[in-house]
């Protein structure tokens, strides 16, 4: 089986699914010729041709709203936001139209469109390069809302997505993408979506995390291993949400560890504290706690790395849950 | 076109009369502009600075256009604009901090009327529109320039800002640095239009196409668009054909998209050589001259080199600066859990 990192595996599984299906076509900023400034469309265009592969016009909400329309008429369009910052204006788009279609036509349409979006910090870049804001999309009712956080999840992911009939928003870590090589099959194959997965089980305490900060955990935990013995999950769909493994790791375990890059108030990890609390309360032997960037925007590259969470963050709120 | 100065330097019947100080000026930021950007991409290189976007090529459009707004008038640039900042008089030194990643580089001394670099594309726009506006609606007679690519045209900011402006009449001047790519995308897949500049007409408003590397043709364009502005004339859309010498970033590489022949033929249509040989004939260029602005430029940009290197690294709790004009409690406490005051 090859090794492959995240772009490669992204670039993999495009191509199989373009070859596949004449109706999916590619569109974005640069995914041409160019391949894409994280090269993840490289050598599609060559392939597949100018009317598969498109270099749009630099309009952000001209890409998501034509490819509402192209979904609309039966096209499978893979849209690209050269980075998270820039997918702001499409919010727009996706909240009235992508998301709505199907209710407001009661069911005769549909738009299932998958929007890729580079997203996350650390990798240095310029203002707007670096933002987490999956909260913005899961908050979002009728879009599906993805995060891979390996080369291995994100193939399956990614072609369940493009298999799925509702809008999904396929968010690549960043700072993933060249950070981690593994196996990855030829093969197609799925990973359901709306699945949480649980990656090391343990006893004294559960840690939740999505994307990038999947690496950084998992990375904190190996220096804990010793001392304590640690769930550990990893939410592949922010939207629609797998509840029943955090609640029965919660259950089993009473301590609970939500790390997330993004700022704190009102992130996607308030949202688990609160089901943690309305589900499995009595359970509970310490507060849930959150370990997240700051309520500022992400600075550039000079601080950065005192934003986003680290491991001795992690292991501090480890120990605190464990000492409450 | 409006054209002045042909390629090989040579002066149209028409040029209209500037002042010897003022094209000497010309000249001497556009050597220092250039001497920035070579150093700029050499500090990349080096890993001193991150990623850069080179203005090379650009030296006439954006010092030609800045050059004629006056120092009470607004500046609205872009990320490739540090030869508006330059011109500005923004210090160099801080414009290399900036492209450390530091947003201190950002500082802007208060008594230079410019925008902070937008990195989103074409978002700011309408800004300028806006600040125009406000301008009017007070009654000042200044000027806002702002500027923006080939590719911003596509944005619906490049639509709502020259809309309004039409509508408001406001006294905007819309600089459009055709540079021919927007990273690997060409121009004519921006816009099926001949020229960018015709888009004026749709919007009601003055649209003028001028040779971008020509900083007579640029200077005098813009300064009529200005006068006509203050008078209550309303904005002008001013297309400067140029051409984007180097990749789109140091982070980018235009081998992938665009061939060698393109790049050696717009190598010919330099703006600076332009200008030596026009001034040439006027007698205000020899080698001994063009030497001493050179080391002017480069002992400038030694100096900016020496005092960007030499500030301290900013400090953590920095970044919970300037978020509200006073920090709310919550933000307080997450100051204080970070690095407990
Ligand atoms: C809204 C937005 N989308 C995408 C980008 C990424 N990006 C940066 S520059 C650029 C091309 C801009 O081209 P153009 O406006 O012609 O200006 P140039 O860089 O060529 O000077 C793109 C796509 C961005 N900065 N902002």
């Amino acid at each position: 089986m090859a090794k492959l990192n995240l772009i490669q595996t992204l670039n993999q599984t495009l191509q199989q699914q373009l070859a596949k299906d004449k109706n999916i076509i590619l569109l974005g900023e640069d995914v041409g010729k160019d391949g894409g400034v994280f090269r993840v469309t490289d050598g599609l265009w060559k392939e597949f041709g100018n009317n598969r592969v498109i270099d749009t016009p630099l309009s952000e909400i001209g890409i998501i709203a034509t490819s509402v329309g192209l979904a609309i008429a039966g096209m499978k369009p893979i849209a690209e936001v050269q980075f998270d910052g820039f997918s702001m204006p499409m919010l727009d788009q996706l909240y009235h139209h992508a998301a709505r279609m199907r209710k407001r036509s009661q069911g005769k349409y549909h738009v299932p469109l998958v929007l890729r979006v580079p997203h996350g910090g650390g990798i240095r870049g310029l203002e707007h390069h670096s933002e987490s804001l999956e909260t913005f999309f899961a908050h979002i009712p009728g879009l599906k809302v993805v995060t891979p956080s390996t080369p291995y999840n994100a193939k399956g992911l990614l072609i369940a997505a493009i298999n799925d009939p509702d809008p999904v928003i396929f968010l690549e870590p960043k700072r993933v993408y060249r950070a981690i090589k593994q196996e990855v099959p030829e093969k197609e194959y799925t990973i359901p979506l709306g699945k949480t997965e649980v990656i090391q089980s343990g006893n004294d305490v559960t840690v939740i995390s999505w994307g990038a900060m999947q690496k950084v955990v998992r990375s904190a935990i190996k220096q804990l291993q010793n001392k304590y013995s640690i769930d550990i999950l990893d939410i592949l769909t922010l939207s629609p949400l797998d509840k029943q493994p955090i609640f029965e790791s919660v259950k089993k375990t009473g301590r609970c560890v939500v790390v997330q890059e993004a700022p704190k108030t009102c992130g996607y990890g308030a949202e688990l504290a609160a089901i943690i609390g309305e589900d499995v309360l009595l359970s509970l032997k310490a507060p849930v706690t959150r370990v997240t960037g700051y309520d500022i925007p992400v600075p550039l590259p000079k601080l950065e790395n005192y934003y986003i969470p680290n491991e001795e963050k992690i292991i501090n709120a480890i120990e605190s849950v464990m000492s409450f | 076109m409006v054209q002045f100065l042909n390629q090989e330097g040579r002066a149209s019947k028409d040029i209209p009369k500037i002042s010897s100080d003022v094209i000497k000026r010309m000249y001497e930021l556009m050597v220092l502009a250039r001497t920035f950007d070579d150093i700029a991409l050499k500090l990349q290189r080096e890993g001193r600075i991150l990623t850069y976007a080179s203005l090379l090529g650009q030296e006439a459009a954006q010092i030609g256009s800045a050059l004629a707004f006056s120092k009470s008038d607004w500046l609205v640039p872009y990320y490739r604009d540090n030869g508006v900042f330059i011109t500005a008089g923004y210090p160099l030194d801080l414009l290399y901090l900036y492209w450390t990643g530091d947003v201190r580089g950002m500082k802007i001394p208060h008594d230079i009327n410019i925008l902070p670099i937008s990195v989103p594309v074409g978002s700011q726009i309408p800004h300028a529109t806006g600040i125009s506006w406000a301008h009017a609606l007070q009654g000042k007679k200044l000027a806002t320039g702002v500027y923006f690519g080939d590719g911003a045209t596509s944005k619906g900011d490049f639509h709502v800002g020259l809309n309004f402006a039409g509508v408001l009449n406001t006294p905007c001047i819309f600089i459009c640095e055709n540079n021919q790519w927007a990273i690997s995308v060409p121009r004519s897949r921006q816009t099926k239009s001949e020229t960018i500049a015709q888009k004026a007409q749709a919007y009601g408003i003055e649209g003028v196409l001028v040779d971008g590397n020509d900083v007579i043709a640029v200077y005098s364009t813009v300064m009529q668009a200005i006068e006509k502005a203050k008078k209550g004339g309303g904005p002008t859309l001013i297309e400067c054909y140029t051409y984007r010498m180097e990749s789109h970033t140091t982070a980018d590489e235009w081998k992938r998209y665009r061939s060698g022949k393109e790049v050696d033929e717009w190598k010919a249509k330099d703006p600076i050589k332009r200008l030596e040989k026009y001034m040439e004939t006027l007698d205000l260029w020899d080698n001994a001259y063009a030497e001493k602005v050179i080391e002017s430029a480069q002992t400038q940009v030694n100096e900016a080199v020496k005092k960007f290197e030499s500030y301290p690294p900013p400090q953590p709790h920095e970044m919970f600066e300037h978020i509200y004009e006073k920090r709310p409690p919550e933000l307080e406490e997450q100051w204080t859990s970070a690095f407990g005051r």
